[in-house]
């Protein structure tokens, strides 16, 4: 009798977390963990659990069902297999319903192919290679449980660029009294700046402006002395930037420790963290960047949003963040759909369109953010005096002015 | 260009050097293949961020108690991990690649994958041959050249220097004339250490502090001292200049190609190799020894 009781007690205690789980919806965030992309991947998905869990949950079909994450350490910085692995573990070993996140382009390829194998809804919030959405394209029934969340494809944050960069191009024009100015273009050697640069090249003199040359270092360089030198030598006023490794903060600070007249303008990730101003000890000064959140009205969630976050985890939050619009707009999906079968939740993730807190979400064809001023364009930041100022695009309230050196 | 090539390279080379000699020298002396030496350099690197940065110490202190601890941490190292498995060099190559990826979890899970910065110990611009050159870099020149001077004299005008020469030269014949051979790698070990130590908090204010920062010097390094000559404290200096020099045309011959300049430097190694299989200086530094 004490043996049946034993067993059944048993059978109860190892049924339990299933019964439970079937009431949940099972969101794996997947992110290199132990770096500022993935902290901020996680904190983005808690904010949005604790908020929709709060009001009750996701209604599937008229049943209210709460959200529960599975924090995945992907390691793609350091590991392209670790990242499909802890795919391949998402889905398998934890059962996840949905994945959002990755951060390395290389890394999120390799681990869309294991999402697309298992056909699980992939919403992507970090990676920014165009290939991740033609790849939708190409092959639609394979593909089509991806979409990009965040940041815009790398064309299109090129086009960002450009529109920055010509703001840029206009004020160096009144300061220098230079008609057209000269840029060096410096830019990791990796996939996702390869479309920005070829655009680079291609439009730059189309907007009146000189390419002094190419720079390549390696994304992990640690040393730019000998690059800055040539740019320093090529005369240039402007440096376009597309650098998302530590490369970006060896860059600000030597630009810094070289007295260059040249103002640096692009992307650069380490530049969107609130920690590049002491990784440069101080030296980023003048550094500017796209960048997704401020203290601007972009859209009305922006401002709460970053101020809710900066209460919460005391930090700002990084576009990796941006797991907090891809859990509403899942939540805002499957409500519409009244399921969370992965192939009928993508006709409405289509035709969905809704206000996040970085851009208005509506996806083209390849599932990427629509591009555009009252869509999504993202902002522009520079670093003046350890802030991070916003002051692009303009007209939007709260952005404030671009400074040159010796004026901050 | 040609005098931006001539100072960029320089001050590259110094850095490398700084780093390849005390790697050659504990290869030199005890036939140690220390994979973990530039792991030892990030240590030191983190020492100077958390006693400068974190503990608000002064940057001398903060350098000399980095450089101390870590030489100190190298030792017991040598004597719990390498001195049990010396006599196999596979074994030995092992266990330094396995300490230097504990270095490295151990500061990731403690300091966290973000990439720190070190202020500089001065700040400022030199100018040299019309080159802007950060001073901090000249510094780094010039630590580079104090410790090879200092290792040269430690090595050629003292008892103990005659101990590691005599222990480099024939260890089986120096422990017949009654050395302590295993006092004298230990030693060694340290002194190598302390070198590179010296180099993490060097560069620290001018590189950015990460626990993966070992990696790519320590391909740099293996080129540099192959490239020298395996164990020639001299060939370790001219290699590092080679590889700076080479790395510093590559930027500005080939700017597009700017992320070649490791790769460059490592085929320049390979093409030495082919025609001198010993490197530039390894049969001087046989003479010599």
């Amino acid at each position: 009798m004490t043996r049946q009781l034993i067993i059944a007690a048993a059978g109860m205690l190892a049924a339990a977390p299933a019964a439970l789980a079937q009431g949940t919806i099972k969101i794996a965030v997947l992110g290199p963990m132990a770096f500022v992309q993935g902290e901020n991947h996680w904190a983005g998905a808690e904010m949005a659990r604790d908020e929709i869990n709060k009001a009750g949950g996701i209604s599937v079909g008229g049943k209210k069902r709460k959200i529960e994450l599975v924090r995945v350490d992907s390691n793609e910085i350091q590991s392209v297999p670790d990242a499909t692995n802890a795919m391949e573990r998402a889905i398998t070993r934890e059962k996840a319903d949905f994945v959002i996140g990755g951060f390395r382009s290389e890394a999120v390829l390799a681990m869309q192919e294991v999402a697309m194998d298992y056909k699980k809804i992939f919403l992507g919030c970090g990676a920014a290679d165009a290939k991740l959405g033609a790849n939708v394209e190409k092959n639609y029934e394979r593909y089509k449980y991806w979409f990009r969340v965040s940041p815009l494809n790398s064309p299109d944050l090129g086009r960002t660029l450009f529109a920055v960069l010509g703001t840029i191009a206009g004020q160096v024009r009144a300061e220098l009294k230079k008609e057209t100015p000269k840029v060096a273009i410096l830019a990791e050697k990796v996939i996702w700046t390869e479309a920005i640069v070829k655009a680079a090249q291609d439009n730059l003199p189309k907007m009146k402006m000189e390419v002094v040359g190419l720079w390549q270092p390696s994304p992990t360089a640690t040393d730019v002395t000998a690059e800055l030198a040539a740019i320093d030598r090529a005369g240039a006023d402007m440096v376009f930037t597309a650098l998302s490794g530590p490369v970006g903060i060896v860059v600000g600070r030597q630009m810094a420790e070289r007295k260059m007249h040249a103002v640096a303008f692009g992307i650069n990730v380490e530049a969107q963290k609130d920690g590049f101003w002491e990784a440069t000890a101080g030296k980023g000064n003048y550094v500017a960047t796209l960048d997704t959140y401020a203290e601007v009205e972009m859209t009305p969630l922006m401002i709460p949003f970053v101020r809710a976050f900066k209460e919460r985890f005391h930090k700002s939050p990084t576009y990796n963040a941006a797991t907090y619009d891809a859990i509403n707009l899942l939540k805002t999906v499957i409500e519409k759909a009244g399921t969370t079968d992965a192939a009928k939740l993508v006709p409405v993730f289509e035709q969905t369109q809704s206000v996040g807190t970085g851009g208005q979400l509506e996806f083209t064809k390849s599932h990427d953010p629509v591009w555009g001023v009252g869509k999504t364009t993202g902002i522009a930041v520079q670093w003046q005096n350890g802030r991070k100022v916003p002051f692009w695009p303009p007209q939007v309230k709260g952005m404030q002015k671009f400074g040159f050196p010796g004026q901050i | 260009m040609l005098q931006d090539i001539l100072v960029t390279g320089l001050v590259s080379g110094s850095t490398y050097a700084l780093l390849a000699i005390g790697f050659s020298l504990i290869f030199g002396v005890a036939r140690i293949v220390n994979v973990a030496h530039t792991a030892f350099y990030m240590l030191a690197a983190y020492g100077l961020y958390a006693l400068l940065v974190q503990g608000g110490l002064g940057v001398l202190l903060s350098g000399a108690l980095a450089v101390v601890s870590v030489t100190l941490l190298s030792v017991i190292c040598y004597r719990l991990v390498i001195e049990p498995v010396r006599q196999h060099e596979a074994a030995v190559l092992i266990a330094t690649i396995a300490l230097a990826l504990i270095f490295q979890e151990t500061v990731l899970r403690i300091f966290g994958g973000s990439y720190l910065g070190v202020p500089s110990a001065i700040d400022g611009v030199a100018h040299l041959f019309g080159v802007a050159i950060p001073k901090q870099r000249l510094l780094i020149l010039i630590v580079a050249g104090a410790m090879l001077a200092g290792t040269w004299v430690l090595l050629y005008r003292t008892r103990f220097g005659l101990a590691v020469r005599a222990t480099a030269n024939d260890l089986e014949v120096a422990n017949l004339m009654g050395m302590n051979v295993n006092r004298v790698a230990m030693a060694t070990v340290g002194i190598s250490v302390a070198l590179a130590a010296v180099a993490g908090v060097s560069v620290a204010p001018v590189f950015v502090v990460d626990p993966f920062m070992w990696l790519a010097p320590l391909v740099t390094v293996l080129a540099t001292v192959v490239l020298g000559g395996l164990g020639s404290i001299q060939g370790s200096v001219i290699g590092a200049m080679v590889i700076g020099y080479v790395e510093a045309v590559t930027v500005f011959a080939l700017p597009q190609g700017a992320f070649l300049k490791g790769a460059v430097a490592l085929s320049m190694m390979v093409i030495v190799l082919l025609v001198r299989p010993e490197g530039l200086f390894g049969v001087a530094f046989e003479e010599e020894r």
